[in-house]
């Protein structure tokens, strides 16, 4: 072997052991982490989800019994999503939809809507958007109750007329300086519960039973 | 890279500290401070430091890496063959960042999804790699820890300092976001310094980071040349 091919060879060697290691070391760390990883996402989500229903109202365990969504314009969806039926004594009560308001101020706004049998809305919370901080934000509820007002409206009532912002003649609230975001989350809402009225006998399937899986984690919110 | 070499040789040791070890602590939070003199690691400073949680979270994350990755590559550097000693002290970063993101994800899960993707940005930090080959490469590993540490000391105070004034002047607290930290207890530690403050939106948005670091470089410079200065 020439000189330089020795020391090319040896640099790369060198590299590689650093490699390996480094390799390995993440490997160990993620074994690590990864049970509290998953257990604080699961948690995380279903704490999500259950915030739309109301307290107590299911038994089930929400995530596991998770049924896909279509990428249904209505929903906003442009992925499958996901549907969470919630149900309690062996019947679905309610189901929360992923939804997307696809029209706000900057981009998408992510919604979780759910909506009991009766097609009333029980709960809707905002998991993501990028509408400007201390303006268009306030449709989070850390920042305002806004988006409480949504509880317990159906199709018919308020009547069609009625699902806009106050500015438009409708009968939901705004705050001024900014009105494309809730009118973006108004619609989006609207349009979920048309999807739940077409699909209701779907969405409300019964949930299969829970099998006799060994420590199921506690459901309640 | 960096041309803020670390002192030629070590002085003979004296007092508390060794002269050394006095140069490496007054270099890392005043004379060369990362953040208000060598400007590297403006990423996460504009982006992050919004709230005072926000900027010491990153901070000590930062610090921490940077202690850690400058002990390794200074523990190593005997091992390193010098043509390829970028990628592998990048190599070193990339993996001590990693676990850290991990450990975040794991541990304080809220405050890593505040922070999110500025977290793994740490590994394209100008002030982690500026340490390793300007200081750890060369030095002992205890001086290198030290020098790692102090600096990003050093940087989490300029982004305490910027993250209090902007989270002062636009929400109107301190300290709020600390439950996402240290658990729900630490709700009401939240410091309210003004009641009904209807909040100062472009201290909140990134201009506010720029306009905030302009006037404490100012400050600075202020200081460091005296009332009577002409620049």
């Amino acid at each position: 072997m020439t000189p330089i091919l020795r020391e090319t060879v040896a640099t790369g060697l060198a590299l590689l052991v650093f490699s390996v290691a480094g390799a390995a070391l993440l490997s160990g760390s993620y074994l690590v982490t990864r049970p509290t990883i998953e257990r604080s996402e699961q948690a995380e989500k279903l704490a999500l989800v259950a915030q739309t229903l109301p307290a107590g109202s299911f038994d089930n365990d929400l995530i596991r019994d998770a049924r896909p969504l279509p990428a249904d314009p209505l929903l906003g969806l442009k992925h499958p999503g996901l549907a969470y039926p919630a149900s309690k004594d062996g019947s679905v009560a309610a189901v929360v939809l992923e939804a997307v308001a696809p029209d706000g101020y900057s981009g998408e706004i992510r919604l979780l809507i759910g909506i009991h049998a009766d097609g009333r809305v029980a709960g809707v919370r905002v998991t993501a958007h990028k509408e400007t901080p201390g303006l268009g934000d306030y449709i989070d509820l850390a920042r305002s109750p806004w988006i409480r007002q949504f509880d317990g409206k159906s199709l018919a009532d308020p009547s069609p007329d009625g699902w806009k912002v106050k500015k438009d003649g409708g009968r939901f609230d705004y705050l001024a300086g900014a009105t494309i975001t809730p009118r973006a989350v108004v619609k989006a809402v609207r349009r979920s519960l048309e999807y739940f009225a077409a699909h209701k006998t779907a969405l409300l399937a019964p949930v299969p039973a829970p099998a006799a899986a060994p420590a199921r984690p506690e459901t309640k919110p | 890279m960096s041309d803020t070499a670390a002192p030629a040789a070590p002085a003979p040791s004296g007092g508390l500290f060794s002269q050394e070890t006095r140069d490496i602590i007054v270099n890392g939070l005043w004379t060369q401070n990362p953040g208000i003199v060598q400007l590297l690691g403006l990423c996460p400073l504009l982006a992050i430091s919004n709230t005072v949680v926000n900027s010491l979270s990153l901070g000590l994350a930062t610090t921490l890496v940077m202690a850690t990755s400058s002990g390794s590559v200074a523990l190593l550097r005997n091992f390193i063959p010098h043509e390829i000693r970028i990628p592998a002290f990048v190599l070193v970063i990339a993996v001590l960042v990693t676990v850290v993101q991990l450990a975040m994800n794991a541990w304080v899960h809220p405050l890593y999804l505040v922070l999110g993707v500025f977290i793994p940005l740490i590994t394209t930090n100008c002030i982690v790699l500026a340490r390793v080959e300007a200081f750890a490469s060369k030095r002992s590993t205890a001086a290198s820890v030290l020098d790692a540490t102090v600096m990003g000391l050093g940087l989490t105070a300029v982004l305490v300092v910027l993250g209090g004034l902007r989270e002062a002047l636009g929400k109107g607290t301190l300290l709020s976001g600390i439950d996402l930290a240290l658990g729900p207890m630490a709700k009401d530690w939240v410091i309210p310094l003004a009641p009904d403050y209807g909040g100062f939106l472009l201290a909140i948005l990134p201009p506010g980071a720029f306009i905030g670091l302009g006037l404490l470089i100012a400050l600075r410079n202020r200081i460091q040349m005296g009332p009577d200065a002409h620049p």
